[in-house]
């Protein structure tokens, strides 16, 4: 018999669990760059990698505090996209598009190659950089036992779990309020303007280039923020940055509405919950005998064709997204 | 400058504008941009080659001439939409050549498009707030705190109200732009423009697939431009439009100025009759372009009328 209540449990985790944060915080970053700005950047993996390895690097490597090496990684991701923005943004929108997701690999295949195996551990990646991180858990306040388990329902963790959920859902909800702050204010205007008809804004005065590359790094930045959230609950891995992250993003941010604030969010939060009910369903539905034309192996494949499906459905009947407002799509040739 | 006033319905032209007889490149009395040897080329096809230009300020100017004359090639170098191969221009003096479009737009010359460039999703009022000029809140750390630019966005919201109503737009203030209709379009980028407070409006074919009902209030909308002391430059098919409302005009054809005047005396120089109809029109009228031959045979009778009343 199937254990429905396991599967449900399961799912209900990814609610609240630090993947979800950062990819919310990814897709928010990919946000600002498609939904608002309408640059097709396809490198955010590219972004989220550097935000991971700048952290781990300039701790494990360098030994820098956490604030310093969060803060390598905003820098290193800074610096990618004024790289990958100076010579693409003045041209037109698909040009980004080929350079970042060229750069995104290029980033990856620098982390995997055997020559820097000293600082970036090559394919088997890093880890043993979350004592710093670990360390300023405000919870071990109450406690002294570390492994002492808190909560209700399927929610139950230990005090280093919840910091990390506490971090970066944290990191999300300052992202989310600059986000809606910003496209409150007269520069999303000119942002919003920018996707619409960059000749048109540039007719009125203004410096396109130059909120473009604003774009590209908030954005960015975004992203390694994210990048570091993805590696706390466990450890950097060259392989989890190949470009189907960048896709998984841009499926969660179509889902939840590509010009809204909370659409990635809400995207993201679905999107988890979504794979894990599937993926638990099916492990368990073969163990059963429900699929025996499904091997182990072939089942765990499966699920990533249920939640194509699904979000194939949602962008098919809702295709403003979740958040998105139809009014916008209306007018869309 | 001195003014002649014309019939009760028929607009105010400006007279005086040139200084010696009108012929291509003529003085004027108060340009506002001087242009010299602009050229620019596309592989062989030289589009622009203008020897010298001035547009006289505080007049409504129409730059006309057949397809592929080279008259958005002009507007889009005079914009900094385009860099010529050589060339240089002032704008009320100073030396714009060369310096990017937001900059030329930024010193008071702001221009309209051919195919109207409406922002779709945002809102009429966004659209129109998106036109003033020096705003704090459009700086990246100012926009983060409200409270550095809600009074100014104020007050652009209140010069924006004001235009919307004066453009019959003030209902549609919270529709998309996409869902104007075309003519609407035209006059909200028209008042859009209108926002930066510019010396100089350019408007490339402001009548173009505007419906007859609106076209009236598109001219009211271009003369009130001059009146409220702007300069407006435009480019423009419709020689109706062009004979009731400009007081210069500037006739190009294969890239050049081929001649300069007012109205009615540019209609009747046989360079123009030559660019739009080629120089054997009198041999035979076999092969000519009805629609221009229409356009042409409407300004006689236009004239015909005008001496008779």
């Amino acid at each position: 018999m199937i254990d429905w209540i396991q599967i449900i449990s399961n799912a209900a985790q990814e609610i609240i669990s630090p993947t979800t944060a950062a990819y919310a915080l990814a897709a928010l970053g990919l946000a600002i760059h498609f939904g608002f700005t309408g640059l097709l950047n396809f490198g955010q993996a590219g972004f989220m990698a550097l935000g991971a390895y700048g952290f781990a690097i300039a701790t494990l490597t360098f030994e820098w505090p956490v604030w310093a090496a969060i803060l390598f990684g905003v820098v290193g991701s800074i610096v990618f996209a004024l790289i990958l923005g100076i010579p693409t943004l003045r041209l037109r929108a698909d040009y980004l598009a080929i350079v970042t997701i060229a750069a995104a690999e290029i980033v990856r295949l620098l982390f995997t190659t055997n020559t820097f195996v000293e600082v970036t551990g090559s394919a088997n990646g890093l880890q043993g950089y979350k004592g710093g991180f670990a360390a300023l858990n405000p919870l071990l306040l109450f406690t002294d036992n570390e492994s002492v388990l808190w909560g209700f329902g399927p929610w139950v963790y230990n005090p280093y779990d919840w910091w990390v959920r506490i971090f970066g859902w944290g990191l999300v909800a300052i992202a989310a309020f600059i986000t809606w702050r910003l496209f409150k204010s007269p520069w999303g205007r000119v942002i919003k303007g920018i996707r619409e008809d960059e000749d048109a804004v540039r007719a009125l005065g203004k410096n396109v280039y130059f909120y473009k590359m604003q774009s590209l790094v908030i954005g960015g930045v975004f992203g390694a923020l994210a990048g570091v959230i993805f590696i706390l609950p466990r450890a950097v891995v060259p392989s989890n940055y190949q470009t189907s992250l960048t896709f998984f993003i841009y499926a969660i941010l179509l889902l939840g509405g590509a010009a809204t604030v909370f659409g990635p969010i809400v995207g993201s939060v679905i999107f988890w919950v979504l794979l894990s009910f599937f993926s638990g369903f099916i492990a368990r539905a073969v163990e059963v005998g429900w699929l025996p034309f499904l091997t182990n192996v072939q089942a765990g494949q499966l699920r990533f064709i249920l939640v194509g499906v699904a979000i194939m459905l949602i962008v098919i009947y809702r295709p403003q997204g979740i958040f998105g407002n139809k009014k916008e799509l209306a007018f869309v040739k | 400058m001195s003014s002649s006033t014309g019939a009760d319905s028929a607009p105010i032209k400006t007279v005086g504008l040139h200084v010696g007889d009108p012929a291509p490149g003529v003085k004027k009395v108060d340009p506002i941009i001087v242009a010299d040897h602009i050229k620019r080329s596309f592989g062989g096809l030289t589009a622009v080659d203008v020897e010298h230009l001035e547009i006289p300020r505080g007049a409504i100017t129409a730059l006309i001439g057949p397809n592929g004359a080279g008259k958005t090639t002009l507007f889009n170098l005079l914009t900094g939409f385009d860099k010529p191969d050589t060339g240089e221009w002032t704008f009320d003096g100073q030396g714009i050549s060369g310096i990017p479009a937001f900059k030329v737009a930024r010193k008071g010359q702001v221009r309209t498009f051919q195919l109207t460039k409406a922002l779709g999703l945002l809102t009429v009022l966004d659209n129109m707030k998106l036109g003033a000029k020096d705003q704090s809140g459009e700086s990246l750390a100012r926009a983060l705190f409200p409270w550095f630019w809600r009074k100014q966005e104020a007050e652009i919201e209140a010069r924006a109200l004001d235009l919307l109503t004066r453009f019959k737009l003030v209902e549609k203030k919270d529709d998309y732009a996409a869902g104007l209709s075309g003519g609407q379009r035209k006059l909200l980028e028209m008042a859009r423009a209108l926002m930066s407070q510019p010396q100089l409006v350019m408007l490339d074919e402001p009548m173009a697939g505007v419906n007859p009902a609106l076209t009236q209030s598109l001219l009211d909308h271009i003369l009130n431009l001059k009146t409220e002391g702007m300069t407006v430059l435009f480019v423009e098919h419709d020689m109706h439009m062009v004979r009731h409302i400009a007081d210069w005009v500037v006739v190009m054809a294969e890239g050049k100025v081929v001649a300069e005047g007012d109205p009615h005396e540019v209609m009747a120089n046989p360079a123009v009759i030559d660019a739009y109809l080629g120089s054997h029109h009198d041999s035979d009228l076999g092969g000519l372009d009805t629609g221009v031959m229409t356009a042409i045979k409407e300004l006689a009778d236009d004239d015909a009328d005008e001496i008779k009343h």
